[in-house]
């Protein structure tokens, strides 16, 4: 009896001091701790940025979560995280909700680019497939069912496309992603803004869920003849065959760093004040017409001034020595134009 | 003679399919966890036990945090959990009156079909949304309320099978009721209680979906209870959803290890038992 | 005159005629803390109905926009357009009906077995091993049970399961239609093997606590072993087992990320288990982190408000025909 209870203090002890010491060895240098959430698309190079600005600022630790944009939204409007992350820009409704319960505006920071692109899987196909906007449009809506339709075909000339059902793919979570690819739906097709619109989740006509650009690549890299959308960034890593898009200007463009920083070019002298603008379908010669900001949601009054500076700090590398770090991951970098704009927004935060 | 033979062969019928039942779930087990060794076991080092994660494109990272991160969040479901649901099933066992043991029971039956992202949301709103920030907390409290209703039929059924001749026998030696329930009803059917709570500590320890709105998730060290925490589902979820092939690696090793310390825990746990058995 | 006999039962040492004051007043200490511990425990289970009501009405409060809104066609509805607002749950509760179901139809009768067999014919020391490893199966992250699903079930399904099947039973509308690996069927089949560990586990410790004394009473009434299994040893342990089964509906039910991975996360009510569906628990997590605008908020909220309607009902649905298979033997709560 006695040897079992002296093993069970024993025991126990030995956790507490674990647990203690643990806790003690961790909580020591005066640390600057701070969160942001939201956008999935641009985890990777904000991770990356936040891991070297914690090198070289080793008392500032920016902790970056990927729960979705929506989530960015609505966690930093909720006061939860000090900043946020979200691939589609807030609308005039959400906004005052911000203002409205924290008594001050938000302000939105371009980042960096992505592009949505079409990837495919054709049993026996291994080129790249030129897609209209109509083919895009036919084939999502379900009015194009079978590949070798002639709305696809003859930009295809060349591949023989088979007669078989095309099986479609798209996001079955709500997603910047799936706003960018459908907003450019909409904006080449008064069809499709009638009948399905935009939105980080829409009803498909037609297709399979796939959960996350993960989900979705991995679908269409198992199902013959299938078709979906997925970042370019997810098209590089996992080595699939994505195809052309024309654009505005009826040229097909493939999508990649190049084409898709001169769509926000190209869009940079109506950028609004906000920087709230959608860059899907602009004008320009070799522009890829499915591509997007990403933003970064800051407060433009924050009260703590430690916290001020930090986020200000980063704000300012970010536009300086972040943007040379984004090809290297396979983004595209913001146009000169953008990051001017950003660099005077910067100043509206106050304390 | 006839009759005998035919039962016999019923007998041995029978008996091999529940063999043939019995080698089907443990292929799948065998396979799901060789499968999860092949792919995650692989990629393990020290550094993965000891370094915090390494930005994208670069090697040497591992989730030192998220295990800590892990152990502190199981620490605290258990401890809201299993007391509150082992002295639940105790009153359940023992109690006498019917209708409010049924809406006990019921109540436990609706509150282990919440999904679990339903929690997440409901922890959220109690807890993070008051103090407007995550912490471990908030996500221990989440796990918890999982735990409870496991932890509570397993204790209340564990409990019935004791038959009442050894509670007549502790009653006649004078123990009072609850000195009867805790000397010699419980430690009875502890074992099943135990496997019970083994399999619940097991089943929230690679729940995701509530961890992500309470203990939110970091990719530092969080010292203490009451910061955003990085736990091990959570970083399984966001690598596996990532596009690096580097990082699908690491979730599988992070699923491996999230497995190897469900096991050794559980081998703790039944060690003890069987070493306070013996002694 | 005062015996001194001390005996020992589970660590209480009490003296038989010693009226010493010392074991007067633990005595009395003892009995004090009787009426505490009975309200302690009854604390315990009060808090848990507290929780579960506390958790219903704040379902119900932050669901108050699209109740008010859709009334009782969300319930009827098969739209589901966030962007026009109109909401229908129909197909959400078809699919989390359909999937817990059949994921219970595999998995009861597969883990009831495997218990049985782990619990009456595996030497001891095996048994145990066993029951440890399939417990670990519980602790496999649902992601990797999604991710295992996607990447080898998928595939394993399209190539070899169903071409046979529909060869065999093609012409059943249930296994009718083109497969494309994510499914109803699929989803089924992960669902099995998440819950299958649950029933195992449990089933398996119900069985051995059953006496032996029982079992060897049927012995010498020249039973085969099988017989023993089903006319005693399984009615002792029913109630456990039952337990076991709603632990494992229950985990069915709310199963979130490994399904929404499989299951094709299409909202429609198909007749084919070959063709995409969704889930309650699988829309939620998929939509809820994204969604913006109250009226889709408190759609998707409003959901979780009727998986908890649906639980109810399966749940007591499940507890008439028990109650009415055991003509009510059991007093089974």
């Amino acid at each position: 009896m006695k040897g079992e209870v002296t093993m069970k203090k024993a025991i126990v002890g030995a956790v507490l001091i674990a647990l203690t010491a643990g806790n003690v060895a961790l909580a020591d240098p005066p640390v600057l701790s701070i969160t942001g959430a939201g956008a999935t698309f641009p985890y990777p190079i904000y991770s990356k940025w936040f891991d070297t600005y914690h090198k070289l600022h080793t008392n500032i630790e920016i902790n970056y979560q990927s729960i979705g944009s929506g989530g960015g939204i609505r966690q930093v409007t909720e006061g939860t995280v000090d900043f946020g992350a979200t691939d589609g820009p807030m609308d005039d409704k959400a906004l005052k909700g911000f203002s409205d319960k924290r008594g001050c505006n938000v302000l939105h920071f371009p980042t960096v680019l992505g592009g949505v692109v079409p990837i495919y899987n054709i049993p026996g196909v291994e080129g790249e497939i030129k897609f209209t906007p109509e083919a895009l449009v036919g084939i999502y809506l379900g009015t194009i069912s079978k590949w070798n339709d002639p709305v696809i075909a003859k930009d295809n000339a060349h591949l023989k496309l088979p007669a078989n059902d095309i099986v479609v793919v798209h996001r079955s979570d709500g997603s910047g992603t799936t706003y960018i690819w459908v907003d450019f739906l909409s904006k080449v097709s008064k069809d499709w803004k009638e009948k399905v619109g935009v939105g980080t989740s829409v009803k498909w006509p037609v297709g399979l869920g796939g959960k996350g650009n993960e989900g979705v690549s991995g679908m269409v890299k198992q199902t013959p003849n299938s078709i979906g959308y997925v970042e370019l960034i997810y098209a590089l890593q996992n080595k699939m065959s994505y195809g052309s898009v024309k654009n505005a200007a009826g040229k097909f463009v493939k999508a990649n760093l190049k084409s898709v920083t001169a769509a926000a070019a190209g869009a940079a002298k109506n950028m609004p004040e906000d920087f709230r603008v959608s860059i899907t379908n602009p004008p320009g010669e070799d522009v890829y017409p499915i591509a997007s900001f990403t933003w970064l949601l800051v407060p433009d009054q924050i009260k703590d001034e430690a916290k001020r500076k930090a986020i200000v700090g980063f704000l300012q590398w970010m536009l300086d020595k972040g943007q040379k770090m984004t090809e290297a991951l396979q983004y595209a970098p913001l146009p000169k134009e953008v990051v001017e704009k950003e660099k005077k927004a910067i100043e509206k935060i106050h304390g | 003679m006839a009759r005998l033979a035919l039962r016999k062969s019923v007998n041995a019928v029978m008996f091999s399919l529940t063999f043939f039942c019995t080698v089907a779930c443990l292929g799948v087990l065998f396979f799901i966890l060789g499968y999860l060794f092949w792919n995650g076991g692989r990629d393990l080092n020290w550094n993965f036990f000891t370094k915090l994660p390494a930005p994208v494109g670069e090697s040497g990272g591992g989730m030192a945090n998220a295990i800590v991160g892990s152990g502190k969040l199981l620490l605290i479901a258990s401890a809201i959990g299993v007391p509150i649901g082992m002295l639940g099933g105790i009153y359940l066992a023992e109690c006498r009156g019917k209708t409010f043991p049924f809406i006990v029971r019921y109540a436990t039956d609706l509150l282990n079909g919440v999904p679990s992202i339903i929690i997440g949301i409901f922890a959220y709103t109690l807890i993070v949304l008051k103090v407007k920030h995550f912490s471990a907390w908030a996500g221990g409290f989440a796990l918890g309320i999982m735990m409870i209703p496991i932890a509570l039929r397993s204790t209340e059924e564990f409990l019935r099978q004791v038959p009442s001749s050894l509670r007549e026998a502790s009653l006649s030696l004078g123990a009072t009721r609850w000195q009867m329930i805790l000397t010699a009803v419980v430690p009875a059917a502890l074992r099943g209680i135990l496997a019970g709570i083994m399999l619940d500590l097991a089943r929230v320890a690679g729940e995701t979906a509530p961890l992500l709105f309470t203990s939110f998730g970091n990719r530092f060290w969080s010292g203490g209870f009451d910061k955003p925490t990085a736990s091990l589902p959570v970083m399984i979820f966001t690598y596996a959803i990532g596009p690096y092939e580097d990082w699908h690696r690491q979730a599988w090793a992070a699923g491996f290890v999230l497995l190897a310390m469900v096991f050794f825990f559980n081998l703790a746990a039944r060690g003890l038992m069987s070493w306070r058995r013996t002694h | 005159m005062s015996t001194n006999v001390s005996l020992q039962s589970s660590g209480f040492t009490h003296e038989l005629g010693a009226h010493n004051r010392r074991t007067r007043l633990v005595t009395r200490l003892a009995m004090l803390l009787d009426p505490l511990f009975f309200l302690l425990t009854l604390a315990c289970a009060a808090s848990i109905v507290a929780i579960t009501v506390l958790l219903v009405h704040q379902l119900y409060v932050h669901s108050a926009e699209s109740r008010n809104a859709l009334g009782w066609n969300f319930l009827i509805g098969q739209n589901w357009d966030p962007v026009a607002g109109d909401f229908g749950a129909l197909p959400f509760i078809f699919g989390t009906i359909v999937t817990s179901i059949i994921a219970l139809l595999i998995a009861a009768p597969l883990g009831i077995a495997t218990a049985v067999f782990l619990a009456e014919m595996a030497p001891p020391r095996l048994s145990r091993l066993m029951a440890f490893l399939i417990d670990l199966l519980a602790a496999v992250p649902s992601v990797i049970y999604g991710l295992l699903g996607i990447f080898l079930l998928a595939p394993f399904l399209t190539k070899a399961v169903v071409p046979p099947l529909q060869k065999a039973l093609g012409f059943l509308p249930i296994f009718s239609g083109p497969f494309y690996g994510v499914s109803l069927f699929t989803a089924c089949i992960v669902l099995a093997v998440m819950v299958v560990p649950f029933i195992v586990s449990i089933s398996r410790e119900v069985l051995l606590s059953v006496p032996r004394d029982q079992r060897e009473a049927s012995f010498a009434l020249a039973s085969t072993h099988w017989e023993t299994v089903w006319r005693v040893v399984l009615p002792q342990a029913r109630r456990g087992i039952y337990a076991s089964v709603f632990l494992a509906l229950a985990r069915a039910l709310g199963e979130t990320m490994a399904v929404t991975m499989v299951i094709g996360n299409t909202p429609q009510i198909a007749k084919s288990l070959f063709a995409p569906g969704y889930t309650i628990a699988a829309v939620v997590a998929n939509e809820f982190t994204e969604a913006t605008g109250d009226l889709y908020l408190s759609a998707l909220i409003e959901l979780g408000l009727v998986l908890f309607v649906v639980t109810i009902v399966i749940n007591g649905l499940s507890r008439l025909l028990i109650h009415a298979t055991t003509g009510g033997h059991d007093h089974h709560g």
